[in-house]
This record gives C-alpha cells, sequence and structure tokens, in this order.
C-alpha cells in the first residue's frame, strides 16, 4: 500500500492506557464494536482499545434505546405504566410485571390473593426458564456454535411463550399482574399444559447439556474468562445469577421471601470462580430448581379469586408516600421505586434494571482478555438493551 | 477424555438430525402461509369497537365517547370527539356517540387497558395480525368506520369472554329497566368490572400536575 | 524407501483392459471430441475439456453443497431449511446465484482497490488449482505429477494469502484483524497438516497420487481393504488430518477469520455481491479439495470398500467418500462451538504437532515390523495401538489444562 497516511491512527485516549513505548510493540488498536455489531444484543457499544487481540481498555456506550421509560413513567397513570415495563426487559415481561405491581400494591397497601400469589410464583418460574434458557442459547452462539443449542433453546422457549399466550393474550407483551391481583385466571387446561411443559423440560436440559456443558471448546472457552471476584461484585451492586456465580449467597426469593416463595423447597446453586463458565452453569442449575418449584406450586395452586375485590382499575389513586417493591427477576434484582403525592400519577418513577448494574463491571471483566472474549463475558451478563437503556 | 465431550455432542446433533424426519417434537416449525397455527381465544391484538347490529354498525356502536380509554391509553393513540346530540342506541335509549373515533394502530400496543377501563364494554381485543401495508400513515390509522365490528364477531374470536360480556349486559339493562321502573330518573348503564361504583359518564378525574396531555 | 519407486503408469494404460464402459466413459468423451481437432491441437483441446469438467462439476457441487448445508444445519436445528424456492428448495443455489450476481458491489473508498479485486479472484484460483492432481477416478487425474502431494499443498497454502490480501487492502479494522487470524493459522496448521501424512509417504514411497493409491490397494482377510486408515498409525493420521483440513480451509470450529460473533464477517465484512460469492466459492472449493486430499492419503482414493462392489466405476466411489467427508464437516460445523486464537495455535503446537511426530515413529515401527505374522501379528497391532492412545491421553491431559466440568455447591 501506498503509505499516505497511518492507517489505523493510534486511539486519541492513550493517557488511560499503559502503552507500550517499545518500536517494536506497534500501536494500539481502536475497534468500535456495535452498534450495530452481530453479538452485542442489541444496540451496544463496546469502545475497545486492542494490543494485538488483547483488550486493555473497553469503554461501554449505550442509550441508543432511550426511551424515556421513566418520565413516562410519571406521566401516565399507575395502571397504564403496566405495560410499559413489558418492554423494559422484553424477555422477562411476567417478572417486570409482578414487581412493578408489588411497589404499586405496597405504595396503596393493597393485599393480594392466595391464588394470584401462586399464579405469581408459577409464572415468574416460567419466566425464569425462559429467560435462562434463552440465555444458555445465546451464550453458545456468541462463542461461534452456529446457532444449533440456540435453537434448541428457543424450541423449548418458544413453549413456555405459547403458555404466556394462551393466558395473557401476547406471547411477550403479557401485561398480566394487576394491582391487587392478575388479569386473567388460568383454566384447568393450562396448568395441565404447564405441568406437562414443566415434566419435560428436565429431559431437554439433560439433553442440553449432554450437548455441550461438557463440551471441551466449550471449557476452554468459559472456564477462566471474564472472573469477577466477590468483592467487586458487591461493591458494584451487581444481583442475580452473576453475584450467586462468584459465591455469594444472595437471592431474594430467600432473603425477601416474598409472595409465597417460602413455602416453597429449593436451592440456591453458588459458584466458586465467578467466570463465564459458572456464570452458565448457575443459570443451568437455577432452572432444575426452577423446576422444583414449579412441580411443587402447580398442584398447591389454591381455589380461589384471582383479584382482591377491593382493587381499583379506574381511578386509582394510592395515597401519598413512597414504597419500593423488588423481586429476584432471572436476571437479577428488579425493582421499582415509586413516589405518590395522592395524584392519579406517580410523582416519582423509578426502576432499578438488573441489566444496567450487572454491565457497569463488564470493563474490569474485559481487561486483559482477548476481542473473542469479550463478546462471550458480555453474553454471559445477560442484558437486554430495552431494560439497560430504558 | 479429552474428546469425549465433543463426540457427546456429536450424538445429540445426529439424534436430532434424525429425528426431525420423524419426531414432531423435533421439528415443530410450521410452514407459516400455508400452515397457520391456530390463535388460543386470549390472543388479542389492536382494539375494535363493538357493534350490536353487523348492518348497521354506526348506529349500533356500544360506545357513548365518554373518553376514559382516551385517557387511560398509555401510548395515547386513541382520539376522540363526541357527539353534541343524542341518538337512540341499540336499545334505543337516548345516547351520545362519538363523531370521531380514531386509533393509530402504529401506536398501538395492545395493551388492552382500554377494554379493561371501557364501562360500557363497547371496546374489546381483536385478533388480526395479517395487517402489512405499503402506506404507513392513513392505512394504519384506523377510523369508526373501519374499527367496528359486530358483537357475532366478537363471539367468534372470544367465545367464553363474549358470553360473559353479554349475560352481564343483559343482567344490567334488566336491574336498569326496574330501576327505572322503580324511580323515574333512569340512570345509566352500571360498571361490570370491579369497582361497581363508578359511572360512566362521570366527569374524567381532573389530571395532576403533569397529567396526560391531550394528543 | 520401502519397495520399489512404482512411478504410476500413463494415464490410459493402467489395467485399461479390465475396466468397465461406465469406467471408461470420461475418457473416451474426452478422446473423441479431442479427435476432432488436428493432431497438434490436441493435447490443448483435452487440457481444455479437463479444466471445463473439472470446473463444471465442482461448481455443479458447490452449489449443491451450499443447499445440502443449509439443510443438514436446519435438520440439526430442528427446522426444515430452505423450502421455498422451487420443489424442496432445489433451486435455491440458482436463487442465490442470481442475487449475488444482481448486488451492488460495494469497495469502500479508501480500500486498496486493486487488492481488493485481486482477492477473490487470487483465492478461487489457488483453491481450483488444488484440483489439477486429484485423482477422481481410476484413469481421471487431470495432471499427473511425481510431487502431486507438494503441489497440491503448495497450491493450498496459497490461499491464505488472498485472505491476507482480502483483509488488508479492505481496509476495515475487523478485516484487518480476521487477517492476521488467518495468517496464525495457516502457520500453525500447516504443519500439523503436512506432518499427518508424511507416514503414508513414507510407507508408500511416492509422493505421486496415483502411487499413493496404488499402494493402497488389496484386502486383509478377503474384505477389509488395505486403506491407511484401517491402520492405527493411519487412523490416528487421519484424524490429525481432519482436524488440519478443519482449520485450513476455515470451517467451524477453526472458521476464526469470518468469526461472525466477534469479527462480523472477519474479510469478508467489506465484500458484497458476487465477489462476497466467490469467497465463499473458494471456501467451499477448498473445503472439496481437502476432502479430496483426505480420500486420496487415507480412504484408498477411488477404490471400492468392499470387492463385490469393484464392479461400480470408481468415480462414482470417490463422489460417494467425497459425499461423507463433506457431511460430516457439516455436521461438526452445526455442533461445535468456535475456538479461540490462542487455543488454536496451541491446538496445533502443543498437541498436533507433537502427535503427528509422534506418529510418524508408529508408522516406521509398524513398517519395520511388516514381516511379523501370526501371534506377532497381535503384538504388532497392540504396539502400535498403544502407540497411538498413550501420547493422546497424555498431550490431551497437558492440553485440557485445568478445564473440566466443576461441581457445584448450594446455599
Amino acid at each position: 500500500m501506498s503509505g499516505v497516511e497511518p492507517m489505523f491512527p493510534s486511539p486519541s485516549s492513550g493517557a488511560h492506557v499503559n502503552a507500550v513505548h517499545d518500536p517494536f510493540h506497534g500501536d494500539l488498536l481502536e475497534v468500535s464494536m456495535g452498534p450495530h455489531h452481530p453479538s452485542t444484543h442489541g444496540v451496544f457499544r463496546m469502545m475497545v482499545t486492542l494490543d494485538g487481540e488483547t483488550i486493555v481498555k473497553l469503554k461501554p456506550v449505550f442509550g441508543y434505546l432511550h426511551r424515556n421509560h421513566e418520565k413516562l413513567g410519571e406521566n401516565t397513570s399507575y395502571l397504564g405504566s403496566m405495560p410499559y415495563t413489558d418492554r423494559l426487559d422484553y424477555l422477562n415481561s411476567m417478572t417486570n410485571n409482578w414487581a412493578y405491581a408489588l411497589a404499586v400494591e405496597k405504595l396503596a397497601g393493597q393485599p393480594v390473593p392466595e391464588r394470584a400469589e401462586y399464579l405469581r410464583v408459577i409464572l415468574a418460574e416460567l419466566t425464569r426458564l425462559l429467560n435462562h434458557v434463552c440465555l444458555a442459547g445465546f451464550l453458545l452462539q456468541d462463542t461461534g456454535a452456529s446457532g444449533t443449542p440456540l435453537m434448541y433453546a428457543f424450541r423449548e422457549r418458544e413453549k413456555i411463550l405459547d403458555l404466556f399466550e394462551s393466558l395473557s393474550g401476547s406471547r411477550m407483551m403479557c401485561n398480566y399482574q394487576r394491582f391487587g391481583g392478575c388479569r386473567v385466571d388460568a383454566s384447568p387446561e393450562w396448568l395441565a399444559g404447564a405441568q406437562t411443559i414443566t415434566n419435560n423440560f428436565g429431559r431437554f436440559l439433560d439433553e442440553y447439556e449432554e450437548l455441550i456443558t461438557g463440551n471441551e471448546i466449550m471449557m476452554a472457552r468459559t472456564q477462566g474468562v471474564g472472573a469477577l471476584t466477590p468483592e467487586l461484585a458487591i461493591s458494584a451492586g451487581i444481583t442475580g445469577p452473576m453475584l450467586r456465580a462468584t459465591g455469594v449467597n444472595y437471592d431474594l426469593r430467600k432473603v425477601d421471601a416474598y409472595g409465597v416463595y417460602s413455602r416453597f423447597d429449593f436451592r440456591v446453586p453458588l459458584g466458586d470462580h465467578g467466570d463465564t463458565y459458572d456464570r452458565y452453569m448457575i443459570r443451568i442449575l437455577e432452572m432444575r430448581e426452577s423446576i422444583k418449584i414449579l412441580q411443587q406450586a402447580l398442584p398447591a395452586l389454591p381455589a380461589g379469586p384471582i383479584m382482591d375485590p377491593k382493587a381499583k382499575i379506574r381511578g386509582f389513586r394510592p395515597k401519598a408516600g413512597e414504597a419500593y417493591g423488588r423481586i429476584e427477576g432471572p436476571k437479577g434484582e428488579i425493582g421499582f421505586y415509586l413516589i405518590s403525592d395522592g395524584s392519579p400519577n406517580p410523582y416519582r418513577y423509578r426502576v432499578r434494571p438488573p441489566s444496567l448494574v450487572n454491565l457497569t463491571v463488564l470493563e474490569d471483566m474485559c481487561l486483559g482478555q482477548t476481542i473473542a472474549d469479550a463478546v462471550i463475558i458480555l453474553g454471559s451478563v445477560d442484558i437486554v438493551l430495552g431494560e439497560v437503556d430504558r | 477424555m479429552l474428546g469425549s465431550g465433543l463426540l457427546q455432542g456429536l450424538k445429540v446433533t445426529a439424534k436430532n438430525l434424525v429425528g426431525s424426519f420423524h419426531d414432531p417434537e423435533r421439528l415443530t416449525t410450521l410452514e407459516y402461509p400455508e400452515q397457520k397455527a391456530k390463535l388460543p381465544e386470549n390472543y388479542r391484538n389492536f382494539p375494535f369497537l363493538v357493534s350490536e347490529n353487523a348492518t348497521d354498525p354506526m348506529g349500533t356502536l356500544r360506545c357513548v365517547g365518554c373518553q376514559i380509554c382516551e385517557k387511560e391509553c398509555p401510548p395515547q393513540c386513541i382520539y376522540i370527539e363526541k357527539s353534541k346530540d343524542k341518538k337512540p342506541d341499540a336499545t334505543g335509549k337516548m345516547q351520545v356517540y362519538p363523531v370521531v373515533f380514531d386509533i393509530d394502530t402504529s401506536v398501538c400496543m395492545s395493551c388492552q387497558i382500554c377494554v379493561e377501563v371501557c364501562p360500557f364494554e363497547a371496546i374489546k381485543m381483536d385478533q388480526v395480525f395479517e395487517i402489512a401495508t405499503k402506506d404507513r400513515f392513513t392505512a394504519l390509522l384506523l377510523d369508526r368506520n373501519q374499527l367496528a365490528k359486530p358483537n357475532s364477531y366478537y363471539h367468534e374470536i372470544h367465545p367464553t369472554e363474549a358470553a360473559e360480556v353479554d349475560a352481564r349486559l343483559l343482567a344490567e339493562r334488566k336491574a336498569a329497566e326496574e330501576k327505572a321502573k322503580a324511580a323515574a330518573t333512569p340512570k345509566p348503564a352500571v360498571a361490570p368490572t370491579p369497582s361497581p361504583t363508578a359511572t360512566a359518564p362521570k366527569p374524567p378525574e381532573a389530571p395532576a400536575a403533569g397529567g396526560t396531555p391531550a394528543p | 524407501m520401502i519397495g520399489a519407486t512404482s512411478f504410476s503408469p500413463l494415464l490410459l494404460a493402467a489395467g485399461a483392459g479390465a475396466d468397465s464402459f461406465l469406467e471408461r466413459l470420461p475418457l473416451v468423451i474426452r478422446d473423441t471430441v479431442a479427435g476432432v481437432f488436428p493432431a497438434p491441437l490436441q493435447w490443448l483441446v483435452g487440457s481444455t475439456l479437463s479444466i471445463v469438467a473439472i470446473v463444471a462439476i465442482f461448481g455443479g457441487i458447490f452449489a449443491g453443497l451450499t443447499l445440502v448445508e443449509r439443510k443438514m444445519l436446519g435438520r440439526i436445528q430442528n427446522r426444515p431449511g430452505p423450502n421455498r424456492t422451487g420443489p424442496m428448495g432445489l433451486l435455491q443455489p440458482i436463487a442465490d446465484g442470481i442475487k449475488a450476481l444482481t448486488k451492488e458491489d460495494i469497495v469502500p473508498r479508501s480500500a486498496d482497490h486493486l487488492l481488493h479485486y485481486l482477492a477473490p479472484v487470487a483465492l478461487l484460483a489457488f483453491s481450483i488449482l488444488t484440483f489439477a492432481v486429484i485423482p477422481f477416478g481410476r484413469n481421471l487425474v487431470p495432471l499427473e505429477l511425481d510431487a502431486a502431494v507438494l503441489y497440491f499443498f503448495a497450491a493450498g497454502a496459497a490461499s491464505e494469502l488472498a485472505i491476507f490480501m482480502a483483509g488488508w487492502a479492505s481496509r476495515n479494522k475487523f478485516s484487518l484483524l480476521a487477517a492476521m487470524r488467518a495468517l496464525a493459522q495457516l502457520i500453525s496448521y500447516e504443519l500439523p497438516l503436512l506432518l499427518s501424512f508424511v507416514p503414508i509417504i513414507m510407507l508408500a514411497g511416492t509422493l505421486s497420487m496415483t502411487g499413493i493409491i496404488d499402494a493402497q490397494a488389496g484386502w486383509q482377510l478377503g474384505f477389509i481393504p488395505r486403506w491407511y486408515i484401517f491402520t492405527p498409525w493411519g487412523f490416528a493420521a487421519f484424524v490429525i488430518f481432519l482436524i488440519a483440513a478443519l482449520a485450513e480451509s476455515n470451517r467451524s470450529p477453526f472458521d476464526l477469520p469470518e468469526a461472525e460473533s466477534e469479527l462480523i464477517a472477519g474479510h469478508l465484512t467489506e465484500y458484497s455481491g458476487f465477489k462476497y460469492a466467490l469467497f465463499f466459492m473458494a471456501e467451499y472449493f477448498g473445503m472439496i479439495a481437502l476432502s479430496g486430499m483426505a480420500i486420496t492419503l487415507f480412504l484408498g482414493g477411488w477404490r471400492a470398500p468392499l470387492p463385490f462392489l469393484e464392479f461400480i466405476p470408481s468415480y462414482a466411489w470417490f463422489g460417494a467418500k467425497l459425499l461423507v467427508l463433506l457431511l460430516f464437516f457439516i455436521w461438526i460445523r452445526g455442533t461445535f462451538p468456535r475456538l479461540r486464537i490462542d487455543q488454536l495455535t496451541r491446538l496445533a503446537w502443543k498437541f498436533l504437532v507433537p502427535l503427528a511426530l509422534v506418529n510418524l515413529g508408529t508408522a516406521a515401527f509398524w513398517s519395520l515390523t511388516s514381516g511379523w505374522s501370526g501371534a506377532l501379528q497381535l503384538v504388532r497391532w497392540a504396539l502400535t495401538i498403544a502407540m497411538v492412545i498413550g501420547p493422546f491421553v497424555l498431550l490431551g491431559r497437558g492440553l485440557s489444562g485445568t478445564h473440566r466440568p466443576r461441581t457445584y455447591r448450594y446455599a
């Protein structure tokens, strides 16, 4: 090449980088991965500074999907925000709905009937299954498995989505929970379908694990990659499977015991290394625990109303005050903080998004790893840009 | 031994490859335009206006233009202008009616909150989804003529729900008639769902500071 | 050297009398057409016909293979694969071709236009060159070279140069990274690839393809063919060769240069339209050529697997073996995740190269003990198998290091 100009100028922000002043070392390469990169899970951008293929600096850039969610929540009624919570983390609308409903119920002192509580647990655990199975698929897709694990994962996810569709009317935008209960009652046929899926899910997991968990390439790609220390995880506010993969025993289902979770027998799997493989395996093990919860909850579903008879749909005005409702979403602690001034709209509406908080340690996990690792580390964080950018 | 995990993986994919030829569990795709999935009864996509009579949809709309759905609609995709005059509705009662009832389906997110807040069972969720069009402005802005669909259609797509609604409406009408006999001043129909006290033409809840802006 | 160096006889001379009509048909057609022309031009016409036949047949195989690959990957992934174009999607390759031809050819403004243009052409040219020496049938060797094996790998190695050209000329950071990876991969895997079949050259005593196939003639116990894959060292060499061939042809799980999830499309990022199609074609040609090489070296070339099946023409056997290998490649692609570049090179240098070197010794032992018989024959097999499995286990343990399935605790 004619060499009229340097082909790749050095990164402008070289000050942050421990550049090696060695004539034989060569320049650093700044690569912009995203926002239209195939594996940034949406419109996420990583400004990566590379020394060869090793990452020396990573700057996450996001906000491309910002939709003013919180301000919208302050300008619509309490009920009007419910369908918007579907669109935060669009894989887990059921748990988002529940967290929001929980916050409003706390604010208004609204009781929830027993049957609705059980339904919420059932739907939340089904959501956990579908989120984790999606993550397992996407993570393997990021490691380059040409779609096979992803397709198997989606095959199973589709069955759960069909359940959601026949109950709530929509596959992903469920808009199902209400303040004081649930919107539609589950029919016996629906419950039978949920039972069948629960019974078969373990078999699918066995096959999936046989396909990939023992795979030497998979282990070489993920073990020791993107390790996170428990101290950093705690100080950064990481929650969910990512925190438990570092060995910290913190699961809101046990800590808060919200809903009726205290009635079920399940365990919390913990990792020891905090690396990508642990994050993957913790999710696989959590799915097995979710199956256990579903096996207990489905037969125990009590009869009764699904909606508190005193709950109001129109003209809902909680008295002035504030409340924070949080649950253990599949991605971590999903919380809603509300301040009411007695009007039909919340005065302040704030979301604690697990995806965003978990994403904050991305650079710490990626430094010193290669560019190929950055992709799977990002995949193992399990983000949904709808929730990160809000 | 090195490679055993790889061989196991190959075994699983081989099982799926063979299984896709004989096991419907392993080939779950539907060939969409030819084969269509059966929509569940609860499936919802886009609202429509219920009219009692298919031959005269505009004359028999259940909607009385109370504008509650317009106010409650989270993405503000409903626009209503109510009439100054009153016309007899399907039951013969004099009612206000919507002169303009537009739904911008490019904005609508099918959340069904309009359905839940409607005290008159006048707006229900449709099940259409093949609505692609080349014109994204006028073709997606549906007016009341396009939105009005007869009650029989409602029975077709949501049979159990429609039956419940009809029974409830009938009971309310009977109760209202008896009440009308008892008292001279007739009252409008009573809301069906959880808040039995909320009456329809009640003036809209005055929005607080920063309340819902008009579209 | 073992035995007399058997330089293969002239093309038509080899057992022509025993051949059936179908066996001779391709040559008969060639000679008939060439016979029409005056004698000084006959060699030219004959060669041109061979070239046209190769490009046409392997072009067709490429087109079919893209469809087969998509169908098979689809089936592996529980979906039907392309089935909209024509009956069962059979016209899909044609549709793909039309699409590639009519698409806009975008060249980045800052790219090196000449290299950007030349890269796909060079890549395709090199990959077609490799077909020249592969024996497709008993009498179907386009070019009979004494050092055919060396020629094949020389031409094959040049294709990575074209990939580097593409990556560099695109002036795209992802392409450049891909080009670097491609070079690293080439240098790493050329060695195990070559070392894996050195034992065969040692035992066959020739670098000629025809000679190697001749060395695999005959039957053990009356029905097991004397292919090299049916010896312990030959099997080990075959596995090494397959792994290295996957890497050389940039196939999953070694498709690092075009690692989609990391480098978007690697060296292909800035290519569109027909140039992209050329890259695609070259990749498949490379895969087909390496499979043909594996068949020649390890699977007895065009020879029938069982004595009573010899009446089927030799080129049909070659085609059948080729299909099996290609399907195996697709199967692997549908199953494995991708390696990382450092793991890829580690696999080559710390595992495949030592294993291939040890295998060289194993093959030498096998050759030295060829006179053993009776109970000694069993000892010979046992020793060779131990010499194959022992290093594999030991080196494998070193390679996997601390990577192993973990057990988890519960709170």
